[in-house]
């Protein structure tokens, strides 16, 4: 098998699908989409395995968990805060366990490049009490996701894969193995996945027993890599995924030698954590995300005779990302000499709704409509749109998480904000906007929603929506809106003073009312022609 | 022997397709390759970058070390500036003359230029110019492609090959048009250094 250039996303879709996948579940998120991306591609190429997007992570995950109970290899992948909405099954799934491999990718956004935390997932892997495994470079990002599936069959648990942006974003060399085939349909036994008080409070036990070989496991494995140096005490490194790399940059050609520990696999790999800390006088420790590792083995009163450091000393940022420069920094080196910055005022180039889209025409037309409203609020959601936020438009207030528009804005009106509006695209209503307009339409709640549908999901770049164009109409209707308001606009430029009428009147209305305004993608309308 | 590349430009001017025709052609002569690039919300009209790393010793890092790339390319002039505390001392910048105007406040392009020549060791291509003799101002990402070219540790003939790889499903004629844009940008190159 030849060698690839692939993103790491695109690694872990590979070894997946070499390491017997039968399905691959997911909704889009930066930086985890080319995963399922990648895996759609493979499967149009090799019918023998299923890779759909889905139409939130909570039931991606579901989807795969049902999967694993069926006795086959499943792979649910998304972006941090999808764990998040992912999260009751994905807890649970640490009792039901897995019958079938159970891999969950989730790519974490440190620098929050694309996105509105920096939240670290390998908490939520300790949380579970599931092992996790985070790749440094391609090739392990390949081998983990095929190791992944072996380890979550051998213990019978779901395994993490963690990832973080400038991993998942970055191309480099794989080198694949042969493939194996799928599992057989084999049902899970309803006594482990029937999470009745009597069967889950075996099981939790079953985990809480598992974990010393947990623990056990990563000690053994040959992704944590301990190197002392005999002749040097002073320093000891423990560096963890992507961070071993920029540790490894920095020593080439540099006058110190510290002891290092690479740490890819958790749970915490005890021994030779307690090993590099008995060998050295400060252990600093190198990780992306929160400090967690820095944390765990600090805890409140410190270790007697030694000093750690990392992100909650303040040695490193507590926020942001590592790079090779804090981490230059951090080692105590000096900086390299370079090029000295540019003396003019270089102007920021923020990113932009694209020329012609139909969000412009919308919050254009929105803006007029409030203009003569003393205290209006919009509450935004999460795609193009929030660009909104951002001048030109300033045309929104509020962007929390998938689906909160709506449920924020029923929750602003009955505080008697006035007009309250919600603005979400088509798919964020599918993934979430759906249950909080069930709310509102229960309560009639005076608010106004505004459904950009593009149908498209456009900012992670053009995966199919689920709720968009006639079946968005049914939704909406099925879900109890009166029929009089729902409102269809076209969102165009010619259209301005009509949109801003057809606002007004249903901004004006005392109750509940839905203007789903419909126009493709630019994007997706230029791919057509 | 390693060549560490900041690729510059806004948000569709194709920056992922001169990082694409690089990476393969490296992976053709059997090199290392590292390369980050930007994705998402990141990349809408907005400055975007990538960091491409070539080497026949395994590579580290994904992210270039600030002090240690040896080229700047840029498809954009202001973009070409954001980055040069990358730039080894010594190190090269290679930009386009072409400015793309989506921003209120975008500086003067005299004095973008200015700054560019400042340190030495620049070459400013009329990208916009070349592209369109090749066929269409489209092509300006393979014009400066070809600018760079003649610095890259990697043979011409590969750097071809892949280009025409990549426009094949297009059609012949985009072939022969991309192709014409980095010849162009090649002899554009060679003429400023």
């Amino acid at each position: 098998m030849d060698r690839e250039i692939l993103l790491a996303d695109e690694a872990i879709a590979l070894g997946a699908v070499h390491a017997g996948l039968s399905s691959g579940y997911s909704y889009p998120g930066t930086p985890a989409s080319e995963i399922m991306e990648y895996l759609i591609k493979l499967a149009e190429r090799d019918k023998g395995f299923r890779a759909a997007w889905c139409v939130n992570e909570k039931v991606a995950y579901e989807e795969a968990l049902g999967t694993s109970f069926a006795g086959k290899r499943a792979l649910v992948s998304f972006k941090h805060v999808g764990l998040n909405v992912a999260a009751d099954p994905f807890i649970n799934s640490a009792l039901t366990g897995a019958n079938g491999g159970l891999v969950v990718v989730s790519a974490d956004d440190p620098g929050m490049h694309s996105s509105q935390d920096e939240q670290d997932s390998r908490y939520y892997a300790q949380f579970a009490l599931i092992p996790c495994l985070e790749p440094s470079d391609h090739q392990e990002a390949y081998d983990m996701a095929r190791e992944a599936f072996d380890l979550s069959e051998k213990i019978g648990l779901p395994v993490m894969i963690r990832i973080v942006t400038r991993l998942a974003h970055s191309r480099g060399p794989v080198q694949p193995r042969p493939a194996r085939g799928p599992n057989e349909l084999r049902h899970g036994a309803w006594t482990d996945w029937t999470l009745l008080p009597g069967n889950a409070r075996r099981r939790f036990n079953l985990l809480t027993d598992l974990q010393p070989g947990l623990v056990r496991n990563a000690e053994r494995s040959p992704w944590n890599r301990l190197e002392l140096n005999p002749q040097d005490r002073s320093l000891g490194v423990i560096a963890a995924g992507i961070a071993f790399n920029y540790l490894q940059e920095n020593l080439a050609g540099a006058s110190i030698r510290p002891s290092w520990l690479k740490l890819c696999v958790y749970p915490l790999p005890e021994a030779q954590i307690r090993k590099l800390v008995e060998h050295v006088e400060t252990i600093l420790v190198l990780e992306d995300g929160y400090p967690l590792i820095e944390r765990s083995i600090k805890g409140i009163f410190g270790i007697p005779g030694k000093e750690v450091v990392g992100k909650l000393s303040g040695r490193l940022p507590a926020t942001g990302e590592l790079t090779p420069e804090n981490v230059r920094k951090a080692l105590g080196l000096a900086p390299l000499p370079a090029r000295t910055p540019a003396d003019l005022k270089l102007s920021g180039r923020p990113p932009q709704l694209c020329q012609g889209c139909p969000h412009a025409d919308t919050l254009n037309a929105l803006k007029k409509a409030l203009e003569s409203y003393p205290k209006p609020n919009v509450f935004s959601d999460i795609g193009c749109y929030t660009l909104g936020a951002l001048p030109p438009y300033s045309a929104i207030q509020t962007c929390v998480c998938m689906g909160a528009s709506v449920s924020m804005a029923k929750g602003g009106a009955e505080a008697g904000i006035h007009p309250a509006v919600a603005v979400i695209g088509d798919s964020t209503f599918g993934h979430s906007g759906m249950t909080g307009l069930l709310d509102a339409a229960l309560a009639d709640s005076p608010m106004t929603v505004f459904i950009l549908d593009n149908a498209i999901v456009a900012m992670t770049g053009g995966q199919p929506s689920y709720a968009t164009g006639a079946g968005l109409l049914k939704i909406v209707e099925g879900l109890g809106v009166p029929k009089d308001h729902i409102r269809v606009i076209t969102p165009l430029p010619k259209n301005l003073e009509t949109n801003v009428r057809i606002m007004k009147e249903e901004l004006d209305h005392p109750g509940l009312s839905v203007i789903i305004a419909v126009r493709d993608c630019i994007q997706e309308t230029r791919k057509k022609k | 022997m390693k060549q560490d590349i900041i690729l510059a430009g806004v948000g569709g001017q194709g920056i992922l397709s001169i990082a694409f025709v690089i990476d393969s052609a490296a992976l053709m002569e059997g090199l290392q390759i590292k390369q980050a690039e930007v994705h998402g919300m990141s990349q809408r009209g907005g400055a975007v970058q990538s960091h491409l790393r070539l080497s026949r010793d395994p590579i580290w890092s994904d992210l270039i070390p600030k002090g240690k790339a040896d080229l700047v390319l840029s498809v954009e002039p202001l973009e070409s500036l954001r980055y040069l505390d990358y730039l080894a001392p010594g190190g090269m910048l290679i930009t386009s003359a072409t400015p793309f105007v989506n921003i209120p406040d975008y500086p003067e392009l005299d004095k973008i230029l200015a700054e560019v020549r400042r340190g030495g060791n620049a070459v400013v291509v009329d990208s916009d110019k070349l592209a369109k003799e090749a066929g269409s101002s489209k092509a300006q990402n393979m014009v400066m492609l070809g600018a760079a070219s003649n610095r890259l540790m990697l043979k011409t003939e590969n750097l071809e090959e892949v280009i025409r790889k990549l426009f094949e499903p297009r059609g012949e004629a985009m072939v022969a048009m991309n192709l014409k844009a980095f010849a162009l940008g090649r002899e554009a190159g060679r003429a400023a250094a």
